[in-house]
């Protein structure tokens, strides 16, 4: 299939609102974008950004009051693309009164499984996402993390070849968040193609092949992921314990906080190796070093104060 | 990961209806919805055995009666309070996310939802029954003949019971809950009373009046034709022409709703 994986042409979604639902309230503005088969595609953007929208005018669940989508060839309003889709929502929620193992099961009834694949698919993806544990047990018993993990175990239950995962790491611990990265890596392995949102920097830089940033609903660049968003490093943090403050250099006074026994001191990158030097002459034990970035937050605000695209989406979209 | 699209349309049967109506099913049993029936029990116990110390002939009278209007007010409260949160349970939770992204129509959700429901008011308006059946030869000691139009009246109750159900899913597509109560449970009662209501038009002399009395009469439901309790209850044979009368009109009926349903609910964006 020479298609892509996902082609959005002029993509618009406006909300009623008001009591008479007369006003109108653009969440997305013609939205054009291509993603490639096989690539790891992020979608950035502060709350309200229309990212969610996006998604979910993707996977069928609203309507577009202008423009066209489609998945790998297929139109959106085709039911038969859902068959090439796995979709994980936003802070998922499944019915509480069945088991890991009976809402997989359920699911995988979609897509015409018989009970032997039915029941190999769904132990095999309760391994995957770590669930084979809790594999009987009722989810009304699950926590958030576990729910996110059942939640990606239904996505890719049929071997979609187009993933969509809303904010895949909202919710998980340090722990979670690396298991969903290795099970995005390992779906890109398989060749398939995973559109995610996200707000954390680092999770875009590490896994995206290409990122998306959308603010008020306008696409203001994409391109990958140094390209279209600064990543640059602002200085670099060391958390340090001593038993000797008192011999700490004079050029640490006033950049050093003291966080119970421990201390924390920001210093510029090019100072790094001269201050760890120092730090070791005290007998200082340094327990982390930390780049310093700008947040994501503070990006988008940027973006928006600017006003300025950080991308010519027409260009990129031509791919 | 082997299996590819192309055989997996080749096999797959269109029955996500089914599917979606055995978990609406699993659903009902698993949020202990047929513990109503422990309550219908000690109503029937109880009964059979206050008729049973008071008998003055009446006992089948009174027993059947009270059975079947037991019977017919348990399946409504299922049918009304559990049909109304079928659809906007649903998007309230946010379970129908994942569902709707998967291969399945909207109207193919929607009639697996009422499926289920239907399945779980089958099961146990006909639970009820046996417990009447039970109840019954308890304070006569024989089935008669005439017992036989109890049977249909639990038919007709059914047939009542899949009309308010798809009136309460229809109401669930676009409206919350309480309101969609408040609907179902206004057209029910309208219903029961529309052919007073066509009558008592008649007998105005308001041509405005006729003609609304005449619109509600043909366009709501007509539940009076469904209540044949009391006659049921005497032992009087049911006639044939009302039994495919009623099952046309409530097919019908129920069909027309579904589609109206289906039409709503296909173009609701779930925001």
């Amino acid at each position: 299939m020479n298609s892509a994986a996902v082609e959005i042409q002029g993509l618009t979604k406006d909300y009623a609102s008001g009591f008479w639902r007369k006003r109108m309230r653009r969440s997305l503005d013609h939205l054009t974008l291509q993603v490639e088969e096989g690539e790891v595609f992020g979608f950035l953007g502060p709350n309200g950004a229309g990212k969610t929208t996006t998604i979910k005018l993707l996977t069928g669940l609203i309507f577009p009051t202008a423009g066209t989508a489609r998945i790998r060839g297929r139109s959106i309003d085709d039911v038969r693309m859902h068959r090439e889709i796995g979709f994980l929502p936003e802070q998922p929620y499944f019915y509480d009164y069945l088991t890991g193992r009976e809402l997989l099961d359920y699911y995988a009834r979609f897509f015409g499984y018989s009970a032997s694949e039915r029941r190999e698919r769904v132990t095999r993806f309760l391994q995957l996402v770590g669930l084979a544990s809790a594999a009987d047990t009722q989810l009304r018993k699950f926590s958030k993390g576990m729910l996110q993990r059942a939640g990606i175990a239904q996505a890719i239950l049929h071997d979609p070849r187009v993933i969509f995962l809303d904010e895949p790491m909202s919710g998980l611990d340090p722990v979670g968040r690396r298991e969903v990265r290795d099970i995005i890596h390992e779906l890109k392995n398989l060749g398939r193609t995973v559109f995610f949102s996200t707000h954390i920097l680092s999770d875009a830089e590490m896994l995206c092949d290409r990122v998306a940033v959308l603010v008020d609903g306008k696409l203001r660049g994409v391109g990958a992921p140094g390209e279209v968003v600064s990543m640059e490093i602002q200085g670099m943090e060391i958390l340090f314990e001593t038993i000797h403050p008192e011999a700490l250099p004079l050029s640490f006074a006033g950049r050093t906080t003291h966080i119970g026994s421990r201390f924390r001191v920001e210093v510029p990158e090019p100072q790094l190796y001269d201050s760890l030097e120092q730090l070791r002459r005290c007998e200082a034990r340094i327990l982390s070093v930390t780049p310093i970035r700008p947040k994501l937050e503070d990006y988008f605000f940027g973006l928006v104060d600017r006003g300025n695209p950080v991308g010519h989406p027409e260009e990129v979209s031509a791919r | 990961m082997s299996t590819t699209v192309a055989s997996m349309e080749r096999s797959f049967p269109r029955a996500v209806s089914g599917v979606v109506a055995v978990n609406t099913f699993r659903e009902a049993v698993r949020d202990r919805i047929l513990y109503n029936l422990i309550f219908f029990a000690l109503v029937m116990i109880g009964a059979a055995i206050l008729v049973g110390q008071i008998s003055i002939g009446i006992e089948r009278l009174v027993i059947v009666n009270l059975g079947l209007s037991a019977i017919s007010i348990f399946g409504l409260i299922m049918a009304i309070f559990i049909g109304v949160s079928l659809v906007s349970k649903e998007i309230e939770k946010r379970t129908l996310y994942s569902l709707l992204a998967k291969p399945i129509r909207r109207w193919e959700f929607l009639v697996g939802r009422y499926g289920g429901l239907l399945l779980t008011l089958l099961v146990n308006t006909s639970l009820m029954t046996l417990g009447l059946a039970g109840a019954l030869f308890y304070v006569s000691r024989h089935f008669e003949r005439g017992d036989a139009s109890i049977l249909f009246a639990v038919y007709f109750i059914l047939l009542q019971l899949a009309l308010v159900t798809a009136l309460a899913l229809f109401f669930s597509c676009f409206s919350t809950p309480v309101l969609s109560t408040l609907y179902t449970v206004g057209i029910y009662v309208v219903g029961i009373f529309a052919t007073d209501i066509r009558d008592f038009g008649q007998v105005t002399k308001n041509p405005a009046m006729q003609v609304m009395t005449r619109v509600i009469y043909y366009l709501l439901p007509n539940f009076h034709n469904f209540n044949i309790i009391s006659a049921a209850s005497h032992g009087e044979a049911i006639p044939f022409s009302l039994i495919w009368q009623n099952t046309l009109y409530a097919a019908l009926y129920v069909v027309v709703i579904l589609i109206a349903a289906s039409a709503v609910f296909s173009g609701r964006d779930l925001k």
